[in-house]
This record gives structure tokens, sequence and C-alpha cells, in this order.
């Protein structure tokens, strides 16, 4: 990503976004604990255990990029969402942040 | 005992200059990761050398009120971090030696020297493992990595030899198996490093310039700068517990 | 790779005093394995971490729960609103496909993204201490604490990428200014103790900040945060331990301890904002339950809490008016200067510029090393689908 003259243009290099699922003991199935970058699925699995198993909270990893997820709607009596994009974690709508001044 | 706390001290003092610094969050996070494992394993190793040496000195004593001279790490350690590149060459060759020296003293015959480098085995074997990976993805990436990896192979690897020196270990501990002799440790060195390197597409530098002297106290000009960092509060406040 | 050497056992040892007072400062109460230090069960209810506890047991009560309204079958846009708030209205986790209000996720990516960004950000002022550390186990706590709080800013970025925006954006967005961080961080760390300060001041007052957010109604947000504050129970715990070891050091240590204190208390009660009567974001937060606490309630608890602690660390907090009020049990306190957090959070702190250009660097000096990775990821594909 390079900022030029207050303009933001994310470049075709950023890395891709991986859902992380970790299987915290023998026994339990895999759970989704969160996402990480990461260039490919190699370097996706070290940051995972760097990053969701900092204190031995896992036995097994799984990482799968997030863009081959596809999604059925959250809860089947619940017919609420989006009706566009089936990508979890792209949505096709970007909202603006405004400026804000907020304490923590 | 001192040269290899000595060594993971400074290591990972200069991997520590990382935080906030890398290249990407995640690998923020990887790299003091690999910090810890090297500080934990000097913070091990100065503990027992202090007993026994018998003189009541801990870690900290060790770490903080010895100077330069007495310190007996390699000069490849403390070298500046330079960019990206070098930080994983200086990683590659580092931790592809402790991992063979670590695998080797697992049969020493000192139990307590033998357990340290038990634990050790399997930290150094992510730690080759994580320069592994980065010197493909930098090798085999873009032209201006490969070209920065070059570089940085060229600047690296003659400290390299000096992890291979014998004479200053001495004689007996090798005779009753304490000590490994490193100088076996070059030939599994090499073929590890060489795999990489080419599967990177990186060329083996020439064996020429080969710079000695930190396992008899005779270190780079930074190195002063850097304990001047690491010991300046600690002697500031002679007796003082933190 | 063995955790337990990370986090150098911090002895809680001394008076018994002090045994309370850590207890209540964070007992570990969850999964997270911090190394050497003891894990300790909450006495009483009253304990933060017993709070995170219990937001995570309604967070999984909240999800079994039926609501009694009938949600089958009507999807009709105008029904999305009257379901939105049914589902918040009944304590239950909005998620990321459900429909929401563009304010709402507005407000969300706002708050969380200044979130992440201030952990980012918050690495810098400990960092600088890192390579100075004056003990090799101090060395190790602190480079594990600004380890997590690299971890911490990535669960926070991942929590917002749910809403729709990529982490580039939001880093684009820190670095133009357009989003902001705690402004904590743009006071400079002079000497060790400041370390310590921020660990027990900073630390305490962003866990009192972030214990209620545990309860938020959005899942990955609410979630983020539990994991989050189990795993800074340590950090209040070790900043309160080196300051009550240098209060009990040199002279020079002590008066190290108190400078750091004299210089990081009014800053860190302005991390709860500005009072209630000026605050903008409020209400709407309050009703949408991603804010539970008003600025002033969260600062008074946060005051109540740390000044019994300040009087176990024998450490004086700079203001003449702090007292305990016997009938409404709270402590009496000066209020910081708004106007002067007003003035840093616009840009006039004395780091602001040194933050965001370090940030900016470690950025720019690492985009060769993201292309080439990408790089690689690519040919590897290409050498796939060949082979």
């Amino acid at each position: 990503m390079t900022v030029e003259n207050g303009q933001s243009t994310v470049d075709s290099q950023d890395w891709p976004l991986w859902e992380v699922f970790v299987r915290p003991r023998r026994g339990l199935a895999h759970s989704h604990v969160g996402s990480l970058h990461a260039s490919d699925a190699e370097l996706a699995v070290r940051n995972a255990r760097d990053l969701y198993t900092r204190r031995q909270e896992g036995v097994s990893i799984w990482v799968v990029p997030a863009a081959a997820i596809t999604a059925s709607s959250p809860d089947e009596k619940d017919a609420f969402f989006e009706p566009a994009g089936d990508k979890v974690y792209r949505h096709p709508t970007f909202y603006p942040v405004p400026e804000g001044v907020e304490h923590l | 005992m001192l040269a290899l706390a000595d060594d993971g001290l400074i290591a990972a003092q200069r991997l520590a200059e990382w935080t906030s610094r890398a290249p990407e969050l995640e690998e923020d996070v990887a790299l003091a990761n690999i910090a810890l494992d090297t500080l934990g394993q000097a913070r091990l190793l100065l503990s027992y050398a202090g007993e026994l040496e018998g003189a009541g000195r801990d870690e900290d004593d060790l770490a903080y009120l010895r100077d330069e001279q007495d310190f007996r790490n390699c000069q490849l350690v403390e070298l500046d971090n330079g960019d990206f590149a070098v930080t994983i060459v200086k990683l590659l060759c580092f931790a592809t030696y402790q991992h063979e020296l670590y695998s080797a003293l697992r049969r020493s015959t000192d139990e307590r020297l033998a357990a340290i480098a038990a634990k050790a085995v399997t930290e150094t074997e992510y730690h080759v493992d994580h320069a592994r990976l980065w010197t493909l993805r930098l090798g085999d990436g873009t032209p201006e990595a490969h070209q920065r990896m070059t570089a940085a192979l060229g600047r690296i690897w003659p400290y390299t030899h000096e992890l291979f020196e014998t004479g200053w270990i001495e004689p007996e501990l090798l005779a009753e198996g304490v000590a490994v002799d490193p100088a076996t440790l070059r030939e599994p060195w090499l073929s590890t490093v060489d795999k990489v390197l080419v599967e990177a597409t990186l060329a083996v530098p020439d064996d020429d310039w080969a710079p000695t002297g930190g396992r008899h106290g005779v270190h780079t000009e930074v190195m002063g700068y850097l304990l001047a960092e690491m010991q300046y509060l600690h002697r500031a406040h002679p007796g003082a517990t933190w | 790779m063995a955790a337990a050497h990370r986090v150098a056992a911090i002895a809680v040892s001394g008076s018994p005093g002090r045994r309370d007072v850590l207890q209540n400062l964070a007992a570990v109460t969850g999964c997270c394995n911090t190394g050497g230090m003891e894990r300790q069960e909450v006495p009483g209810a009253s304990g933060l971490l017993s709070e995170v506890a219990a937001a995570e047991a309604e967070l999984r009560a909240a999800a079994d729960r039926d609501r009694g309204g009938d949600g089958a079958g009507v999807a009709a846009g105008d029904e999305l609103a009257a379901y939105f708030d049914e589902v918040v209205g009944a304590d239950q986790k909005i998620e990321p496909r459900d429909w929401m209000p563009e304010a709402y996720r507005k407000g969300l990516v706002r708050q969380i993204a200044q979130h992440a960004h201030s952990e980012i950000i918050g690495m810098q002022p400990e960092g600088n201490w890192l390579s100075r550390a004056p003990s090799l186990a101090r060395k190790a706590i602190l480079l594990a604490k600004v380890q997590d709080e690299a971890g911490h800013g990535l669960y926070l970025y991942a929590a917002a990428e749910t809403l729709g925006v990529s982490r580039a954006e939001l880093f684009d967005k820190l670095l133009s200014g357009r989003q902001k961080y705690s402004s904590i961080f743009n006071y400079p760390t002079l000497t060790w103790a400041d370390v310590g300060a921020i660990g027990w001041l900073v630390d305490g007052a962003a866990i009192v900040n972030q214990v209620p957010l545990c309860r938020c109604s959005y899942g990955p947000y609410a979630r983020a945060m539990i994991r989050i504050c189990k795993e800074e129970s340590f950090h209040q715990r070790q900043g309160f331990d080196l300051l009550y070891t240098l209060a009990r050091g040199t002279d020079e240590q002590r008066a190290m301890a108190q400078d750091a204190v004299d210089r990081w208390w009014y800053p860190s009660l302005a991390m709860f904002g500005p009072p209630d009567a000026e605050s903008t974001h409020s209400t709407q937060s309050m009703a949408w339950k991603i804010k539970r606490f008003s600025n002033d309630e969260l600062r008074q608890k946060f005051v109540d809490m740390t000044a019994q602690q300040a009087e176990v660390l024998g450490l004086n907090l700079p203001d003449e008016a702090l007292g305990y009020d016997q009938p409404s049990g709270h402590w009496r306190y000066t209020q910081p200067d708004f106007g002067e957090l007003m003035r840093v959070i616009s840009g006039d702190g004395p780091c602001n510029r040194q933050r965001i250009e370090h940030r900016r660097r470690a950025h720019d000096d690492g985009a060769w090393v993201r292309d080439s990775a990408a790089a690689y990821a690519a040919k590897q594909r290409t050498r796939k689908a060949a082979a």
C-alpha cells in the first residue's frame, strides 16, 4: 500500500487473508479462532502458530484462504443477511470511516 | 558454556531490536518468539555457568557486569541487523549452527547441559525452518529481494567460519564428552545451508576472508555500543534490585 | 515450543497486602498460560478477570437462548432493522453476515480500528526500553508483553476485517491521520520506571475500558476482547510488580518510580475520554451495546481500583484532592486537563510525529519483503499449475 498526495492506493501485492482453526486439545474439533495475513499457506500456518498458540492453546492448526469459504446464512431460522456476496470476509461494500476523536 | 550463553544473549539482543519494526505484524510476533527462545536458552546457560564458577555470580551479574573482553560470543551475532535480508541470512547461519550444536550436546556427559540442549533443539529447529521459509521467499521472489539476499550473504558469510573453530575449547572437556568439537559441525551445517540456498536460487559465497576473535574476547567495533546500551541502566545503580 | 520460560516467574511474595492486590489486579481464570506466574482464583466476584469469564459465559448462554420473538420466515427490508434491534435487545450477538445499520458498522469499524492502532502504536513506548531492560528476567517479560500487543493488534484488525475493510486500508488511514490511536502513546517513556507506570496505570485503565467490551453486541469484537483481556491479565501485574520493586529499592529507584507515576497519572485518567456531557459518540453506542458504561463511570471505577493499589505500592498519586468518600463508597479525585487531551489528540503531543513516522518507516522498509513473498507465492502457484 502506498500513500501519495494523500491519496491511497492498495497494491495488488497485499497478502491475502487466511482463516485460522485450532484444535485446542486432542479429542476436540478444530474451531475458528480468527484470521491473519500471509503470502502463502506455509507462512500462514507458521504465523498462525506464533499468533494463536503463543500460550500453548492448541495441538493442531488449519489455515484456509478466506476467499475459499462459502457461507450459508448465519442461522437457518434467521433469514436476514446481506444477499450479495457469499465470501465471509470480503463484503463488496467499503464504508469510509469518518474522522473521529474518541477515547480508547 | 559462556560462549554458548553469550551467543544466545547477544543474538536475542539484536533480534529484539526488530520489535515494532518488522515488515509485517505477523513477522513482528515471529521474531519476538525467536528472540524469547534464544534469550531463554542464554539465561539457563548463564545461570549454570555462574554456578560452575562458584563465585556467586548469577545470570544478571554475568550479563551486565562483564566487560567487552570477557564476552565469548562469536562476532556473527553482534553484527548490526542491517535490512531484513541480513537478519534472515544471520538467522539461517546462526540457527543452523545452534541446531547442530545442541543436537550433539544432547549426548553431553554433563546431564544439565544435555537437558538444556534437549530443550533448545526443538526451539532451534523452528528457528532454522523460519529462516529457511524466508530465504526461499526472498531468494526466489522479486529481483530486488534476490539482490539484497546476495549482498547479505556476501556480508555475513565470512563471519560463519568462526563458528567452527576448535582451539578455544579446553581439551579435557572434549575428552570427557562434555563439550562438542565445533569443527565436526561444519559439514552437516554446510549441507543444510547449502540446500536452502540452492533451493532459493542463491549462490553459496566463496570462502575467503575469515575474521575471528570472539571466542577470545576480541569483538567488532559495534559490540561496545551494543553492551553500552544493554548494560548502562543496570550499572548506573550498583547493587540495586530490579 | 515451551512458553514456560517466556515470562519468567514474577515472584508473588512479600506482604500479604501486596498479595491481595495482585490477586485483584489480575487473577488468571482463563486457560492462558502465562508461564511461571502463579495461577490464582479470584477472591469474590469483584475481580476484573472474573467479569471477563462472566462475559464469556454470557456469550455462550445468549447463543443458546430463544429470543421469544418470531424470527422465522420474514425477510422483507423493513423487518431487518426490527430484527437487528431484537437481537441486540436480547443481548445476543450480531455476526458478520447479519444485516446491520450502516452507522453501527461505521461506528464499530472506527472503534475497533482505533483500538487495533493503539495496540500497534503502543508497542513503541515500551519497546523503547527493551534493549536497556536492567535484568534479563525483566527483558524477557517486556519482550513477551510487547509481542502480545502486536498479537492483540492482529486480533483486532481481524475483527475489523469482518466488517468489510482491509488491514491495508486501516493502515493507510492510520498513517494519513484519518484514524486515531489512544493519545496516551504520544507521551515519551523517559525512564525505566515508565515501563512500570504504563503497565500499572495505562494497562489498568485499558483493562477497565476493555472488560465491558467483552459484552459488546458485535460477536467478533466481543470474542477478540475476551481473548485479549485474558492475555492482558499479566500486563498490569508486571507493571505493578516492577514499580513495587523500585519503590522498595534505592532512593534513586524510588524517586524514579514516583516521577513516572507523577507523569502518567493524569494522562491515564484522560484515556477514558472527555466528560460524559461532552462525549459525542456515547448515546447511540450505549443503545447498540457497543459501549456499556459512560466515560465518567469507567474513570471513577479506575480511580477506585487504583487508589488502594497506590497505598500498597507506597507511591503517591499526584492529586491533593484524592480521598475516600465514605457515603458514596467512591474516591474523590481531580479531573485531568481535557484541554491537553484535545491538544494531544489533534497532533500536538510530544511524540505524535515520531510514533507515526516510526510506523510508516517500518511499513515502507518492509514493502520489498512483502512484495517478494507475494512474488514467490505467485511463482509457486504457476509451478504447481504447470506440474
